[in-house]
């Protein structure tokens, strides 16, 4: 099959992001120089995610039997894109004082937003996986990007390392799980699944396979119980790296693993359902009740976030039972509200930390609202918005998870959703309520004292997201219902 | 567009509060009261539009389409009293605060009026998406009202708070989206629209399960045995001003709740489940009366208190007949500001001496006789004496429940004489006998200051007037009730209908 022109076009966010790696290390190549290199991966963010919003109009495409391209694709390739702007953006004050060759993190976290968009782009193994790695590779270099620096406060190379040997076994499992499923079917795309027959499906290849999928996904996603590794490289990584994780790393493998499910109608075969409400039910549980535990505000976003995820696994499993997309559009939407709150919550940490001196103890944010009204506002919205909170888009989000539930009468996963999201309450507002404390040491009052004019126009502009979303969702809504329809 | 008028003032003024503190101090207090008196002045226009149906006001605008939710407000005699309620508290409120806040006052006024914008969402909502929405927004500004200005224990209480509240408010929106869902599967349409879903017909295990739903979430704000445990905690550790807004209104939230929402929308289920709720309500009184006997801290002893007299609110809303109901509304009136009251004096105690701890105190009458007469005064009131509203409202709510339960109204009774008990010892150990001084600072303990003598005077102006002449709020709510009475009637004969 050759490729057109017409094709190229198609995929222009992409040629555009690689385009701008390129730019990037190209520029380094002829001479170092921060703010350029930060810039032109900024635009070349930008840039990418008008293009996804131009071409989003009416495409439908599927270019070479690797990618498709349609309006939702291309909704979440200029979400990620944006979002990977929003990184860069954040990242340029955090890396600036760093004692080492600072130009090649946006090197890395522009590859790392090919791979995203790669990824939210597959209908095929093949994409699904190089996407996957593309994604992977980069992260290891991004977790571990401050390792040479001699102040660093971080161990950011016991967090890449884990990373590193964990995310591989988790690709040697869904490599396995493939290579079964090609077994049975001869064909890499996820469509593949549907031209089995009952009969051959008994063989119990096939199911193997899909749970060995399961399990790889699971452990990019952190469901418990693949979940060990999150908190500590959550932790150990630079804040800038670990807001990409936690935003972007999950968003697009999520997109991905709710295509596969919808093309290849794997939740029909025996079994998986149970897998999935269970790995909800755990995640729900063990994510909420191990973040009572922590003090260090990065293991604690972290175990919130699979949490999350296990939330986000309900409408995956209600997509099966209800008729028409809603089980769909709670997934798109809690993502794209999981990604803004989640942006603005590891935003604030990192607008307050530096390379050499990460704030990221529960303590060093006390007494933040009277020191820093306007960052601790953001904050605390944020927060309350990954509680569930009326007036911010986790309500209208969570909203949507319970409305895919009780469509489908999934009674028990309710029940972990609202005792989740109870124990959520504890832990959430145990920060908000540290922030409203007088401070006591003096230390605390000079916590970053210049704070960068790009790094708040990212945290405003999530909040205005966060309460315009929540108070007034239905463009957003309507725009979701629309694109929902092409998965 | 009156209503939305009402709220929005709230908001409005909450945000000028806050960026006011800048330019001076003293500012916020006075745009705060400004504020509240602007929208009391405003909610005087809803009595005179008396239409042909029972709702005076009405807005509808389209909101959230894809779920057939709109932005639906609408009012009724009901809702007016309450509304009324609100914003007179919510004076009085501003009026606790004023010395008593010092610091941040910007901040803690934005946090009151949004609680207040909450609230007048709450009582005219009639979205259920939009009931719930400001059902929840009442909650985080009350949360920090608690945390940011409470006492000693602060961080607990207004935990334990939100996390009540929130969790039972996530089981009511479990229940809502059946509701809404159930529309969809019999009428062919979502809606969240209240008149749409009361022909929504939800029976047997499901219908009680949803209404159980709802049931939790109100009586856990009313809040009703047994899941009343975190009212103490957040009493005794809110500052005055919270406390004053918490007992006069957001408890009333919860009765309100009951009588639009719960009953109404599954009469079969709670006329199934009234003997559980009676019960329940029986047990508030005595077993909360009783505990509140046993305890030292003044603000926990007013709490438990209002726990037992929301009993009879209980117990009038699930009697539903036309005299109970009008007893539980007389019930929520009369204890607004009763309650309020009493927090507003021991608030000002605890202002004066730093003290709830009442083994501390004893013989203040002849230091401060007038706080002795207010204190004498909203006691009576408390404990039912005739000629006072408290007395209309329970004495109404019991008529009504004989009528449906005897034994229980029989046993609920006797809260009236242990009321008497707790209330005449609270004057005993504080006010009467010899001066008592343990241990603490009595150089502040003045009297009541002029401001402080005319907002409790206005307080008993209004109960006497609901004592004297309860006609006033009968006349309002009563169409109301009848109609309410009468749709939840026809209900019930159509499925004893249907079933033979």
């Amino acid at each position: 099959m050759t490729i057109t022109i017409a094709d190229l076009f198609l995929i222009l966010p992409v040629l555009v992001l690689t385009g701008t790696a390129v730019l990037a290390m190209s520029a380094v190549a002829v001479g170092r120089n921060y703010p350029v290199t930060a810039f032109i991966t900024v635009a070349g963010l930008l840039l990418a995610a008008l293009s996804a919003v131009t071409l989003m109009p009416g495409t439908n495409q599927q270019v070479t039997p690797l990618l498709i391209v349609d309006p939702y694709s291309l909704f979440f390739t200029a979400v990620i894109c944006l979002s990977a702007m929003f990184i860069a953006v954040l990242s340029y004050p955090y890396l600036e004082g760093l004692d080492d060759d600072r130009e090649e993190y946006f090197l890395l976290l522009g590859v790392a937003t090919v791979g995203a968009v790669v990824l939210v782009s597959s209908n095929h193994f093949v994409s699904a996986l190089l996407g996957l790695e593309t994604l992977s590779m980069s992260l290891y270099g991004m977790v571990a990007y401050t390792v040479h620096s001699q102040k660093a406060d971080k161990y950011p190379l016991e967090a890449s390392v884990k990373y590193l040997v964990l995310s591989a076994a988790a690709s040697g499992f869904l490599l396995f799980g493939m290579a079964l499923i090609y077994g049975q079917t001869g064909t890499l795309a996820f469509a593949s699944l549907t031209d089995l027959s009952e009969s051959s499906l008994g063989n119990g290849f096939s199911v193997v396979g899909l749970l060995l999928i399961t399990a790889g996904l699971a452990f990019k996603l952190s469901l418990a119980p693949f979940h060990m590794w999150t908190p500590d490289v959550y932790e150990g990584a630079p804040m800038p790296a670990t807001t990409y994780l936690a935003t972007i790393g999950k968003a697009a493998v999520f997109v991905v693993l709710l295509r596969f499910v919808e093309i290849s109608e794997a939740l029909a075969l025996a079994g998986i359902l149970t897998v999935l409400s269970f790995l909800a039910v755990l995640s729900i549980l063990a994510g909420n009740l191990l973040a009572l535990l922590q003090q260090n505000v990065k293991r604690l976003l972290a175990y919130s976030s699979i949490a999350h995820m296990g939330y986000l696994l309900i409408a995956v499993v209600a997509s099966y039972y209800v008729e028409g997309r809603v089980g769909i559009e709670a997934i798109s939407f809690y993502l794209v509200a999981y990604i803004i709150m989640s942006l603005g919550a590891f935003g604030v940490t990192s607008m307050v930390s530096r390379s050499d001196c990460e704030r990221d103890t529960i303590d060093d944010y006390r007494g933040l609202f009277w020191r820093q009204p306007l960052l601790a506002a953001v904050f605390t919205a944020m927060l309350l918005s990954l509680a569930g909170i009326p007036l911010t888009v986790g309500f209208i989000g969570k909203f949507y998870l319970f409305f895919a539930g009780v469509e489908a009468a999934l009674w028990p996963l309710l029940a972990a959703l609202i005792v989740g999201s109870g124990i959520g309450l504890y832990y959430y507002l145990r920060i908000i309520y540290r922030m409203l404390e007088p401070a006591v040491s003096p230390d605390q009052s000079t916590m970053s004292p210049e704070l960068s004019f790009g790094s708040y126009g990212v945290v405003l502009c999530l909040s205005l997201l966060l309460l315009g979303l929540g108070i007034y969702p239905a463009p957003v809504i309507d725009l979701i219902e629309a694109i929902s329809t092409y998965v | 567009m009156i209503l939305v008028t009402l709220i929005a003032v709230l908001f409005v003024g909450g945000l000028a509060c806050w960026l006011s503190e800048r330019f001076n101090p003293d500012l916020p207090r006075l745009i705060a009261l400004l504020t509240v008196l602007l929208d009391f002045a405003l909610m005087f226009s809803l009595l005179g539009a008396e239409g042909t149906s029972t709702w005076v006001a009405v807005f509808e605008a389209p909101w959230i389409s894809r779920f057939g939710i709109s932005f639906y407000l609408a009012a009724d005699g009901l809702s007016v009293l309450l509304l009324m309620l609100t914003a007179f508290l919510g004076v009085v409120a501003i009026g606790a605060a004023w010395d008593e806040v010092q610091e941040r006052p910007g901040f803690f006024y934005f946090n009151l009026l949004w609680t207040l914008a909450g609230v007048v969402g709450v009582f005219t909502a009639l979205d259920l998406f939009l009931f719930f929405f400001f059902w929840e927004v009442m909650l985080i500004p009350m949360y920090l009202i608690i945390a940011i200005w409470g006492h000693e224990n602060k961080n607990y209480a207004a935990m334990k708070f939100f996390i009540f509240t929130q969790v039972t408010g996530m089981m009511m929106l479990v229940s809502i989206l059946v509701l809404a869902y159930f529309h969809y599967l019999q009428l062919g349409s979502l809606s969240f629209n209240y008149h749409d879903l009361l022909n929504v017909s939800l029976t047997g295990e499901m219908g009680m399960w949803v209404m159980l739903g709802f049931f939790i979430s109100f009586s856990t704000k009313l809040p009703s045995m047994p899941f009343h445990s975190w009212l103490p905690d957040a009493h005794s550790q809110a500052p005055t001003a919270g406390s004053v807004i918490l007992a006069g209104v957001l408890l009333k939230t919860g009765a309100y709740g009951l009588i639009r929402f719960a009953v109404p929308l599954f009469p079969e289920a709670s006329m199934a489940f009234a003997p559980v709720a009676m019960t329940l309500a029986a047990v508030s009184i005595l077993y909360c009366a009783k505990v509140a006997f046993a305890q030292d801290d003044i603000k926990r002893l007013i709490a438990y208190t209002s726990v037992s007299h929301m009993g009879f609110v209980t117990l009038g809303i699930y009697a539903w007949n036309e005299q109970a109901l009008q007893g539980a509304v007389m019930t929520m009136l009369a204890h607004g500001l009763s309650a309020a009251a009493l927090f507003m004096l021991a608030g000002g105690l605890q202002h004066r001496i730093h003290t709830r701890n009442m083994p501390d105190m004893g013989g203040f009458w002849p230091k401060v006789p007038k706080m002795t007469a207010v204190a004498i005064f909203f006691s009576v009131a408390a404990l039912g004496m005739p000629g006072l509203g408290n007395f209309i409202g329970e004495f109404l709510a019991l008529i009504g429940a004989f009528q449906a339960n005897v034994t229980l109204t029989v046993v609920a009774a006797f809260g009236l004489i242990l009321a008497s008990v707790y209330s005449l010892w609270v004057l005993q150990k504080v006010f009467q006998g010899e001066y008592n001084n343990r241990g603490f600072d009595d150089s502040h303990l003045t009297d009541l200051s002029r401001r402080e003598m005319l907002y409790f005077a206005a307080m008993m102006i209004g109960l006497v007037w609901m004592g004297l002449y309860p006609q006033t709020f009968l006349s309002m709510s009563e169409p109301v009730l009848a109609q309410l009475l009468s749709e939840s009637a026809q209900t019930l004969v159509t499925s004893l209908e249907g079933g033979l």
